[in-house]
């Protein structure tokens, strides 16, 4: 239970960043995710991501920022165990899981659902 | 013979008549304020297609077979359509007439396309290049996201600030004799850009053109705000429209009394969450084609002046850090 809240509150805090950016600036949706994503990548290169996925799990592992971090860690972790190749393929390793099931689920529902005015 | 005067108004000699104006809009627009006088609502936003855009051709054709109808004349009457919306290559009103078998000429002036398209076929019924014409303009709001900013698959939030594109199209025919308010004069406007570049604030990129093309038509006629019932601007909503009553005190004419804005009109700003109003060409064109048609019915309009405002935003400029350029046509009617 603890858990569960500890990653509400986490992932609460980083949504509600997204929507201030949002109200408050010019800055267009797409690029806020972009600034997510980067966040994220910077965070998890200095290790500073980690320990916030440790205490808040899901909360912090699954909005953008915890895409980067993703992306951070599995380039220096190719680094390490294949040379300066990893740059380019640990990112895209560490994170097939999320890109494959991305692609996959986006498309069933694009066949599935018909997109509609928010009421 | 129609006779220019001033800088750029043109005072038209057979002076065209509206025969008839009809307007169909969508559900929001159909909860709001003006709900009575549109000749349809669909609550629909595919109204029975299978795309937004089908959707848009589809509620355009319709207004024009409601407008011929409540005119009394035959689609064999008709000598041109002048008709745009705001998608590339005009796509809503091609597709709407491609089965018309009418002479179509596609318009685009943003917002702006309603008045543009009345100033355009008054010049040629005064001109005698047709007898009978169509003016006709619209918009929906799911193909105006898609076109202008992300399509509602992708599911982006919008920004608070941003106008809500109206869904709904309204149409007029023109008529060289017949019963209703004329079209006496037309002024139409100049491009004006003040570096404007915030798409969500387009009512700012528009005031400044509305309030060159409302000066430059009293100074024409030599007129003053007071001799008009009613000054219509098309979309600027609540913000543009403010900012235009201040441009136009530093010019000198103080219209606060006598404006109206149709991007305001269509909705309750307050109950209906759209803070500063209604946009795209549907939205003037409804409003005219039927609530201030209805007016001059009743009598309680005698003269207005009908300034629809477009931005005429490009995408793609903009995404090169262009700004917004503006543009407005006034049409003058009278009773």
């Amino acid at each position: 239970m603890a858990d569960i809240l500890k990653a509400f509150l986490l992932g609460g805090i980083i949504c509600v960043i997204g929507q201030l950016l949002i109200d408050l600036t010019k800055i267009t949706p797409a690029r806020i995710m972009v600034v997510f994503v980067v966040l994220g990548v910077i965070l998890g290169l200095f290790g500073l991501y980690q320990p916030l996925v440790e205490w808040g799990s899901a909360g912090a592992s699954v909005p953008l920022t915890g895409f980067g971090n993703t992306l951070a860690k599995g380039v220096i972790k190719e680094i390490n165990e294949k040379g300066f190749l990893g740059v380019f393929t640990g990112g895209v390793k560490a994170a097939a899981a999320g890109i494959t099931a991305a692609v996959t689920f986006g498309y069933i529902m694009a066949i599935a659902s018909k997109p509609k005015v928010k009421k | 013979m129609a006779k220019r005067l001033g800088s750029q108004t043109v005072v038209f000699d057979k002076q065209p008549i509206i025969l008839s104006g009809a307007a169909i809009v969508g559900k929001k627009e159909g909860d709001g304020p003006l709900a009575r006088y549109f000749d349809d609502v669909v609550d629909d936003e595919y109204a029975g297609e299978k795309t937004f855009e089908a959707a848009e051709s589809r509620i355009l054709k319709d207004t024009f077979s409601k407008a011929l109808e409540k005119s009394g004349k035959a689609a064999a009457d008709i000598n041109v359509i002048l008709a745009g919306d705001l998608l590339n290559q005009s796509t809503a009103a091609s597709y709407a007439f491609r089965d018309a078998n009418t002479p179509f000429i596609g318009l685009f002036g943003a917002c702006s396309t309603m008045s543009e398209s009345l100033t355009i076929g008054s010049m040629l019924i005064d001109g005698g290049s047709a007898d009978y014409a169509v003016c006709a303009a619209s918009s929906h709001f799911c193909s105006a996201e898609r076109q202008f900013r992300f399509p509602l698959e992708y599911g982006s939030q919008r920004t608070p600030t941003a106008q809500w594109t109206v869904t709904g199209s309204g149409a007029v025919i023109l008529g060289k004799d017949g019963q209703g308010p004329r079209i006496v004069c037309a002024t139409p406007g100049k491009i004006i850009d003040q570096g404007i570049k915030d798409a969500n604030n387009m009512g700012a990129a528009m005031a400044p053109a509305a309030c060159d093309t409302i000066t430059s038509h009293l100074k024409d006629l030599g007129r003053s705000a007071d001799d008009y019932d009613l000054i219509l601007t098309g979309d600027l909503g609540s913000f543009g429209s403010s900012m235009l009553n201040d441009l136009m005190i530093k010019n000198g004419i103080d219209m606060k009394n006598k404006h109206k804005d149709c991007g305001t009109l269509i909705f309750d700003l307050e109950k209906q969450g759209v803070n500063c109003g209604g946009s795209g060409c549907g939205c003037s064109a409804a409003v005219f084609s039927t609530y201030i048609m209805n007016q001059f019915r009743q009598g309680a309009l005698k003269r207005i002046l009908f300034i629809a405002t477009g931005a005429l935003m490009s995408p793609t400029r903009s995404q090169q850090g262009e700004s917004i350029p503006g543009v407005a046509h006034a049409v003058c009617i009278e009773a």
